[in-house]
C-alpha cells in the first residue's frame, strides 16, 4: 500500500477557507506542546489570548487598528507573488511610505486640507517606486527580486536612523524621532473615543480593490497568466516587463500606503520602531489567505490577535511572548504543507508493484 | 563481429517491451539484443519510440511488460542508479555537467568516498587510465565550462565509463557536433567497441549509422520493424525507406486555386547572434488556398522560424510581409491583428498555461480586446458564452470549462489550442508538430480542420518532423537543415527519398 498524490481537475472553493483552518488549527495544536513545556495549560493560554483580543468593543477596535498595517503589506505580498514577483520588500516599502508622508505632513507651505491626501499619494509612490526598482532590476537585468527586495530593506532601514539620528531628528526629543507631523495631516478618527483611524477604512477599500482587480480587470488577468507561466503569456503577446513593474508599483504601493496609515493615523511621526516587521509578517498573512485578497483580511486579523494578545497571555500565563513569533512562523508552515492539497488530493492506493 | 561465434548469452537483451502513454504506444513488444564488441545503430523517425525505449532501459520510465536482461540475466531496474549498477551508462543530448567545475569534480559529482572524504587521487587514476584506455583524454583541472561542445561530450562519455559503464547509449550524440567532432567521436566508439564494450548510437542521419555500427535497428510507430546487418551494399536509400516505411503518396485533395501571397518572409535571419544566427536567410512564402510544409530534422531552426513568425523573436534581418504588407519587427500583438493563428509545438509549455481554467487559456491571446474586455475591465459573460461555444464546435472534452487546462488530454488540449485561433477565422494559419503526441481520431480532426481552412482560401504553414503528414497535408514541402531552406519540393514530385536526402543536407541529390 502506498501514498499518491493526484492531480485535482478544479480546486474547490470550500478549500480557500477549509484549508487555512485547518492550518491554524495544527498550528494551535503544535503550539500547544510548548506552552505546555513553559509550564501553563494550553487551553487557558489560547483561551486568555484569544479573549484578551475580543472580549470588549475597545479590544476589538485595538486588534482591527493593529490588523490594519498588516491588511496591506498582506495584500502587497499577495498581489506580487500571484505575479511570482517575489516581493520580500514590504518592510522597506512600508518605512518610505510611513517616511514620505510624514514628511509631507510636515509641510507647513501647503494648504491643509491639501496634506491627508498628498500624504496618502506620496506614500503610495514612495512605497511603489522603491518596487518598482527592484521590478526593473529584475527583468532588464534578470537580478534575483527575492536578493534585492530584501536587501532593500536594510537599505531604507539604515538610511532612515542615519535621518533620524541626524538631519531629521527632532529637536524637542532625545530618541531618534522625525518631528510630528501638523495637526491637520492627521488621520481623522472614525469612531469617537477610539483609535480607530482613516487608515482602517482605507485598507478595507484596498482589500476590495484589489480582488476587483484580480478578478474583473485584464491587468488581474495578465498577472495571474505571468505568474503561472510567462512563456505563455509571451507567446499570447502579453507585455510581460509591463506586468511585472504594474504588479511591483500596485505591491509596492500598498505597502506603502500601510506605512502612511501607521505614521499619519497612529504616531504622527516616524520613528524606529514604526514598524514591527509588518512587512515580512505579510508574507505569513498572504501564503495563509493563498494569496486572496478577501482572504487576507480575516488572516491579518489572526495575526493581530496572535500578536496582541500575546501580551495579555505572557502577563496571565507566565508563557514568554515570543510564543506569538512561534506561531507566526509555524502557521507558515503548515500553510505550505495545506498549499499541496489545493492541486493535489492524496489517494491510497494498494499496488502489485512498488 | 558475432557472426559465427559460439556465443554466449547477449550482455543486454531487451524482450517484449511494451510502454504506452494514454492510448498512444510508444513501445509495442520491441526485442533488441546487443553483444560485446557491437555498435547497434537506433534509426527511426522522431516519435517512432527510440527515446521512450531507452529511457525503459536506463530506468527512467517503468515498462508495462517485457524484460530486461543483463548477461542473460533478468534484471529490474527503476532508476538511473540501477541502471548505472549494471553497467549501463547513457549520454543525453544536453549534457548534465556542472561548469564550474574542472573535469575531475564533474566526474566525482555523486560518487561517494570512503568516509565521506573524496579521492581525489583514485579518480585522477581512473582519468588517465580511460583517456589510455579508449583514446578519450581530458585535462583534469579544465572547467566544464571552458570545454568545447566536443570536449563536454567526451566528459559525459567519460563519465559514464568512470562509473564502470559497459553498455554506452548516445541519444543523437552527432546533433550538436561538427563533422570532425564527429570523426573524433567514431573514433572512440571504435575504440569502445574493440574493447568489448557495446554501444547503442541513435541518429537521424543515414550516413552515420552506416559508416559506424555493426548492426541497424529501425523502429516505427513504436514497433521494431526491422533489424540488419550493416553491409558495405547498403544505400542511404535503403535506410530512408525501411524508415519512412513504403514510399508515401500523397492522397487526393480537392484542387483549390492558389491566390496571393498571404505570408511572405525574405531573407530573414534570427536567433543565436547576429554575427552567428540560427536561422540564415531564409525565404518562403505561404499562398491563399495552399499548405506548404516545413520538413526538417528536429532542432535545425524550425522552432526559431515559428518564433520569428509568431512574432515573440524579432529577427535581426529580413523582412516579414503579410497580406501584402511590410512589417517591421512585428510584435506579437500585431501578428495577432493582422490575422495570423499561431498553434505552438510546445503545448503545455508555450501555448497554455495548464495551472488555470480552460476558459482562460482559450481567450489567452485576446484577453484585452472585445468582445472579451473593454477599456481593461473583463466582461466574464462573453468569454463563457465563447468559450463554451467553442468546447461544443470542436468537441473539446472536459468536464466543464474552468477545469485547471493541465487535466485534458494532449489531443483535447490541441483542439482547444486550434479552437482558439480558428474562431477568428486566421487568414494564415502557422502550426508546429500539430499531432505530435495525440491520438488517431484527434490526428484526424485536425488535418480536417487543415484542409478546410486551404479549401476556404487561406494560407497554412505546417512545420513538423512527421514525413508521412507533410505528405498527407501539403501542396508545397521546404527543407530546412541547419537554419537554411534547401530546397522547396512540389507534393506531386516529393518523395521519401528526395525529402529525406534534404534533410539529411544533401542538396544535389534533390
Amino acid at each position: 500500500m502506498r501514498l499518491r498524490l493526484e492531480q485535482r481537475e478544479k480546486t474547490s472553493p470550500w478549500l480557500n477557507i477549509t484549508l487555512p483552518l485547518a492550518a491554524i488549527a495544527a498550528t494551535l495544536v503544535l503550539c500547544g506542546g510548548l506552552i505546555a513545556l513553559a509550564g501553563a495549560n494550553a487551553i487557558d493560554a489560547y483561551g486568555v489570548l484569544f479573549a484578551s483580543a475580543l472580549e470588549s468593543k475597545f479590544a476589538l477596535v485595538e486588534t482591527i487598528v493593529k490588523a490594519t498595517p498588516m491588511v496591506l503589506t498582506g495584500l502587497a505580498v499577495a498581489i506580487a507573488f500571484r505575479a511570482k514577483f517575489w516581493n520580500i520588500g514590504a518592510e522597506g516599502q512600508f518605512l518610505l511610505g510611513a517616511m514620505a508622508a510624514v514628511y509631507v505632513g510636515t509641510q507647513e507651505s501647503l494648504p491643509g486640507w491639501s496634506l491627508v491626501p498628498l500624504m496618502i499619494v506620496a506614500g503610495i509612490l514612495a512605497g511603489g517606486l522603491w518596487a518598482v526598482l527592484a521590478a526593473v532590476l529584475k527583468t532588464r537585468f534578470k537580478v534575483d527580486d527575492v536578493v534585492t527586495t530584501l536587501l532593500l530593506n536594510f537599505v531604507v532601514f539604515y538610511a532612515m536612523m542615519a535621518l533620524l539620528d541626524g538631519p531629521w531628528k527632532d529637536p524637542l526629543s532625545g530618541y531618534p524621532d522625525s518631528p510630528d507631523i501638523l495637526p491637520a495631516a492627521e488621520f481623522p478618527i472614525l469612531l469617537h473615543a477610539t483609535r480607530l483611524h482613516l487608515g482602517v477604512l482605507l485598507a478595507a477599500l484596498a482589500a476590495l480593490f484589489l480582488w476587483w482587480l484580480m478578478r474583473f480587470t485584464t491587468l488581474g488577468f495578465a498577472i495571474r497568466a505571468v505568474g503561472e507561466n510567462p512563456r505563455a503569456a509571451r507567446y499570447a503577446g502579453l507585455n510581460i516587463t509591463r506586468v511585472i513593474i504594474l504588479t511591483a508599483m500596485i505591491s509596492g504601493g500598498l505597502a506603502g500606503l500601510a506605512g502612511v496609515g501607521e505614521a499619519a493615523g497612529l504616531h504622527y511621526q516616524v520613528m524606529a520602531g514604526i514598524s514591527t516587521g509588518y512587512g515580512y509578517t505579510g508574507i505569513v498573512i498572504a501564503m495563509l489567505a493563498r494569496l486572496n485578497p478577501l482572504g487576507v483580511v480575516p488572516s491579518a486579523i489572526f495575526f493581530a490577535i496572535v500578536i496582541t494578545g500575546a501580551d495579555a497571555m505572557s502577563r496571565s500565563t507566565g508563557v514568554p511572548v515570543f510564543l506569538s513569533d512561534v506561531i507566526q512562523g509555524t502557521a507558515l508552515m503548515t500553510m505550505m504543507i495545506a498549499l499541496l492539497f489545493t492541486s493535489y488530493r492524496v489517494r491510497l492506493s494498494l499496488s502489485a508493484h512498488g | 563481429m558475432t557472426e559465427g561465434m559460439t556465443e554466449t548469452a547477449p550482455m543486454l537483451a531487451l524482450r517484449g517491451i511494451c510502454k504506452s502513454f494514454g492510448a498512444v504506444r510508444a513501445n509495442w513488444e520491441v526485442d533488441l539484443t546487443l553483444h560485446r564488441g557491437d555498435i547497434l545503430g537506433l534509426l527511426g523517425e522522431n516519435g517512432a519510440g527510440k527515446t521512450t525505449l531507452m529511457n525503459v532501459l536506463f530506468g527512467t520510465y517503468s515498462a508495462d511488460a517485457g524484460q530486461i536482461e543483463i548477461d542473460g540475466e533478468a534484471v529490474t531496474i527503476n532508476d538511473s542508479a540501477a541502471a548505472i549498477a549494471h553497467g549501463i551508462g547513457m549520454v543525453h543530448q544536453h549534457f548534465h555537467l556542472v561548469a564550474h567545475h574542472g573535469v575531475l569534480e564533474n566526474l566525482m559529482v555523486g560518487q561517494k568516498g570512503r568516509y565521506g572524504m573524496l579521492d581525489r587521487a583514485h579518480a585522477i587514476e581512473r582519468l588517465a587510465w580511460i583517456g589510455e584506455e579508449y583514446e578519450l583524454r581530458l585535462a583534469p583541472e579544465t572547467p566544464a565550462g571552458a570545454l568545447t561542445i566536443g570536449e563536454q561530450q567526451r566528459l559525459e562519455i567519460i563519465k559514464a565509463l568512470y562509473r564502470g559503464a559497459r553498455i554506452l547509449i548516445l541519444d543523437e550524440p552527432t546533433a550538436v557536433l561538427t563533422p570532425q567532432e564527429a570523426d573524433g567521436l567514431f573514433k572512440a566508439m571504435r575504440a569502445l567497441a574493440d574493447k568489448g564494450m557495446g554501444v547503442i548510437f541513435i541518429s537521424h542521419k543515414l550516413f552515420e549509422v552506416r559508416e559506424i555500427t555493426n548492426r541497424i535497428m529501425i523502429m516505427r510507430h513504436g514497433v521494431v520493424t526491422t533489424t540488419l546487418d550493416n553491409t558495405p551494399d547498403l544505400t542511404d536509400r535503403q535506410l530512408g525507406e525501411l524508415m519512412c516505411g513504403h514510399e508515401l503518396t500523397p492522397p487526393e485533395k480537392p484542387a483549390v486555386a492558389v491566390g496571393r501571397v498571404l505570408l511572405g518572409l525574405s531573407n530573414i535571419s534570427a536567433g543565436g547572434t547576429p554575427d552567428r544566427p540560427v536561422l540564415k536567410d531564409i525565404s518562403l512564402e505561404v499562398r491563399a488556398g495552399e499548405i506548404l510544409g516545413l520538413a526538417g530534422v528536429s532542432g535545425n531552426g524550425q522552432s526559431e522560424l515559428a518564433e520569428v513568425i509568431s512574432g515573440v523573436l524579432p529577427p535581426h534581418e529580413g523582412a516579414i510581409e503579410i497580406d501584402g504588407e511590410r512589417l517591421h519587427r512585428p510584435s506579437v500583438r500585431e501578428i495577432t491583428a493582422r490575422g495570423v493563428g499561431r498553434v505552438p509545438e510546445d503545448r503545455m509549455g508555450t501555448g497554455l498555461v495548464t495551472t488555470l481554467p480552460l476558459s482562460d487559456n482559450m481567450v489567452l491571446p485576446r484577453i484585452d480586446r472585445p468582445p472579451f474586455s473593454r477599456h481593461g475591465i473583463i466582461d466574464h459573460r462573453a468569454i463563457r458564452e465563447f468559450v463554451t461555444k467553442q468546447v461544443e464546435r470542436y468537441g473539446i472534452q472536459t468536464a466543464a470549462i474552468d477545469v485547471r487546462t493541465g487535466t485534458l488530454s494532449g489531443g483535447n488540449l490541441q483542439k482547444a489550442l486550434l479552437a482558439r485561433e480558428l474562431a477568428w477565422d486566421p487568414l494564415v494559419l502557422l502550426v508546429a508538430q500539430p499531432t505530435r503526441g495525440i491520438d488517431v481520431g484527434a490526428t484526424e480532426f485536425v488535418h480536417r480542420q487543415f484542409l478546410d481552412l486551404r479549401a476556404r482560401g487561406r494560407g497554412l504553414l505546417v512545420i513538423s518532423e512527421d514525413l508521412e503528414e507533410l505528405f498527407t497535408l501539403a501542396d508545397r514541402i521546404a527543407v530546412i537543415y541547419e537554419g537554411r531552406i534547401m530546397g522547396i519540393i512540389p507534393a506531386a514530385e516529393a518523395t521519401t527519398r528526395n525529402v529525406g536526402l534534404l534533410m539529411a543536407g544533401y542538396r544535389e541529390a534533390a
